[in-house]
């Protein structure tokens, strides 16, 4: 029992990045109809935001130790961060611990303004071409981002912790009268999956209860009929590209502390997500988001040494054997609508 | 039948030549073969440098390509000189192997098996290297040393840790100076029963490939061996990112000790969300829970932050080694570069001066010259103590360092600390034991 509440803790996490990245993967292809390989780049860039943030807040004054020495026997620096001089010591420190959160800030407009960039500069000269077209243009941008990344902040992770108060982890078992110990689940990915939750609803509030949201909700339903209506809908697609990459990059921040960023955790979401936004349906944000949590946890129940006994390595495969299964029963997807990818 | 009628030869081959070895130590007869694939002509000899330059293990690749670059500085007469002043045997001037300056070309093996290949022999044949060496797999060191051992050309394996490179899969032109699986587990395993006891339940987490098999098997059985009992061996995909849903099942197992059989980016990975579990801060069985990582890497560690803090595991070499070859590498490779160099540089750069004291000892850059002087040869000054390259597979065999993630950390370097060097007796196992069993060494092939 316990070992399967802990999986279904674990299977929201997860389900909860994959559902962030689908939504954004499926709000750009519900919209500009444009299927987006570069969407977890995105994911990474976001991650790197919170990197860039943590070591821009880490810039430090360089003196030369009287005392220590480095490696070379030559005197050792001291780094001493300019928020530390600024704030003081303590609130500097404190500062720093608290970069991940900071950066979330720091990201939506960096986030929204790669957006923009993205769909102006490269993927809007696209949207007449074929998918296939579209798949290749930008899955080469996504390899140029990795590089990009790659070349400034070099292949390995880089470790961004967590502020210190969310370091450690919360005892389940005993709120639901388990021994102590049984079931005991991180801080940070409770923190996760609530912001999860957070965002996910924000974008359907914005969708569901504004103006713009409800034209673009049109847009996706007919475009042609909404510009015939003398609204600019491409205007607003963009806004909603810049938002999607804007989503994505939050997800991105907020696991920098869950595992460290590197330069291809993008590539290691984006085929899951993809998986995630054909089971849910193309173009369907619902149904995107019910798919990242059911494969989710379906990928943790798979991990359960219980059932890996039964059937060796089900947990590399469980996705894609329940994304065929889906596609056989009900080819739209869990929640996908008429017309979409049929013509 | 075949593989014991090798072994008889190989033994008897071994005995010859550290016969031969002892009476005549100037005299090498390959030296007087004829024709090999790319004798250099002119006055330059070029080595190939087939490391990752891009994806996930690109860093490590990079400390390797300033190692080689630093060693080919050495061996040309520029820089200080290195740990060619340490090591113990004197045939290299600076004046270049065997009076020819040296030349390199790179490849980059991408981490892939296919990739490596395709750039080792692209240099090989457009570019005329007569040896190649580098590599940050186990995976791809078998591939190419395979691709070597056909094309006759020697090739000097990097960093690779899987006990079949020189096991199963050992072939008679390759040489590998770095340590292996078995060592690793032989080397922790004393260690982990004075600080764990003998009492305890361990929980493997395993790399699904050729590396986390040996792995896991070795510290498997050097574990059981002193009375730990194994709980669970559990597989995992090498692209797995996020290791949670394996680390959930380890809370309930009754085990108390997590061995992580992971490297690169795994390791960061798993190792992170192993803390964040708090099985660091958990009670099992009246015990503290620990945290074992057979293999370390310092570049990886600085990867997985503060998370590395007082967890045992073994390394090949560390920068913060006292002797005296280690204080010259350090200090020139420091110099240059302007940080510590990893155990990747060092062991790419103790292959490259082994290589050119080798064809310098011999005579010759035939291939079968070159094994011949390897084979059976005893160095010291080179920052592991004495080393010998074991005839019989080309192993070498050395101390092997024990370390622990260093709780206070002075600088961004200093990540580890070295806690008992295992000396090279108590790593040594036999040609045949059957972890290395299977394959066999063959001959040396010169080529064309």
């Amino acid at each position: 029992m316990d070992a399967i509440i802990l999986q279904i803790l674990n299977g929201l996490d997860k389900g909860s990045a994959y559902a962030l990245i689908a939504l954004g993967l499926t709000l750009i292809f519900g919209t500009l109809g444009v299927v987006n390989f570069a969407h977890g780049a995105l994911f990474m860039i976001g991650a790197f935001c919170a990197v860039t943030l943590q070591r821009i807040l880490s810039l430090s004054t360089v003196t030369l130790s009287k005392t220590e020495t480095n490696f070379l026997g030559q005197p050792a620096e001291i780094k001493t961060p300019y928020v530390e001089s600024w704030f003081g010591p303590e609130a500097g420190a404190a500062i720093i611990d608290w970069s991940v959160p900071l950066a979330i800030l720091f990201s939506i407009p960096v986030m929204i303004a790669i957006g923009f960039i993205m769909e102006r500069g490269l993927i809007k000269h696209f949207y007449k071409r074929p998918h296939a077209d579209q798949i290749l243009v930008t899955f080469g941008l996504a390899i140029v981002l990795q590089e990009v990344i790659k070349y400034f902040y070099g292949a390995n992770p880089i470790p961004t912790g967590a502020p210190e108060v969310f370091k450690g982890s919360f005892d389940f078992g005993v709120l639901l009268g388990f021994d102590p110990n049984t079931i005991i689940y991180p801080y940070w990915r409770l923190v996760y999956f609530g912001f999860s939750a957070l965002i996910i609803s924000a974008v359907f509030a914005f969708l569901q209860f504004t103006t713009f949201g409800m034209v673009v909700r049109a847009g996706m339903a007919d475009r042609e009929t909404v510009g015939l209506l003398g609204i600019n809908i491409d205007k607003r697609f963009t806004i909603m590209f810049g938002l999607a990459a804007a989503v994505a990059g939050l997800a991105g921040v907020m696991y920098a502390p869950i595992n460290s960023p590197n330069y291809h955790m993008g590539m290691d979401f984006l085929v899951l997500s993809f998986v995630v936004v054909v089971v849910g349906g193309m173009g369907s944000l619902p149904g995107a988001v019910l798919a990242g949590f059911m494969l989710g946890i379906l990928e943790s129940f798979a991990s359960m040494n219980e059932i890996k006994s039964l059937i060796p390595g089900i947990d590399q495969i469980i996705i894609y054997v329940v994304a065929i299964l889906i596609l056989l029963t009900r080819p739209r997807g869990l929640m996908g609508r008429k017309g979409v990818m049929e013509e | 039948m075949s593989t014991s009628n090798f072994t008889r030869r190989g033994l008897l081959k071994t005995s010859a030549v550290a016969g031969a070895g002892l009476a005549l130590p100037t005299y090498l007869s390959a030296a007087n073969h004829a024709g090999y694939t790319n004798a250099p002509q002119g006055d330059t000899v070029t080595l190939g440098f087939n490391v990752p330059q891009s994806g996930p293990y690109a860093d490590e690749g990079a400390d390797e390509l300033r190692a080689y670059e630093l060693a080919v500085e050495h061996l040309n007469g520029g820089g200080d000189g290195g740990m060619m002043n340490t090591f113990s045997s004197k045939e290299l001037t600076g004046n270049g192997i065997l009076g020819k300056k040296v030349e390199y070309v790179t490849g980059d093996t991408q981490t892939k098996s296919d990739a490596a290949r395709a750039s080792a022999k692209s240099m090989i044949e457009k570019d005329g290297a007569v040896m190649i060496t580098g590599g940050s797999s186990s995976g791809v060191a078998i591939a190419v040393q395979g691709l070597c051992q056909e094309a006759g050309i020697i090739f000097m394996a990097g960093l690779t840790h899987s006990n079949d490179t020189t096991g199963k899969d050992k072939k008679a032109n390759g040489f590998r100076h770095f340590f292996n699986g078995y060592m690793s587990a032989a080397a922790l395993a004393p260690v982990l029963k004075n600080l764990y006891g003998t009492d305890r339940n361990a929980y493997h987490l395993t790399a699904d490939y050729t590396w986390g098999w040996t792995q896991e098997e070795s510290i498997a059985a050097a574990t059981e061996a002193m009375g730990w009992n194994t709980v669970n061996k559990v597989r995992t995909p090498l692209a797995s990112t996020d290791f949670s849903s394996y680390i959930a099942p380890v809370l309930n197992s009754g085990a108390d000790v997590l061995v992580l059989n992971h490297y690169g980016g795994n390791m960061v990975n798993s190792l992170t969300n192993a803390v964040q579990f708090g099985l660091r801060d958990k009670q099992v069985n009246g015990k503290n829970f620990e945290i074992v990582v057979p293999l370390y890497s310092r570049l990886m560690a600085k990867g997985a932050g503060a998370n590395v803090k007082g967890i045992h595991g073994s390394t090949n070499w560390h920068w913060s080694l006292q002797d005296d070859a280690s204080k010259a590498f350090v200090k020139s490779f420091g110099t240059k570069y302007g940080f510590p160099p990893s155990q990747a540089a060092h062991t790419v750069y103790c292959q490259t001066m082994l290589y050119a004291d080798a064809a310098q000892r011999a005579g010759t850059f035939n291939p079968c010259g070159i094994a011949e002087a390897l084979e059976g040869f005893e160095f010291d000054g080179l920052g592991n103590g004495k080393t010998l390259y074991r005839a019989a597979d080309h192993q070498c065999f050395k101390d092997v360092l024990v370390v622990r993630g260093k709780e206070n950390p002075t600088s961004e370097f200093d990540l580890l600390e070295v806690v008992e060097v295992t000396p090279a007796a108590q790593v040594t196992y036999e040609p045949d034991h059957p972890m290395f069993a299977g394959g066999a060494l063959g001959t040396c092939n010169p080529g064309a």
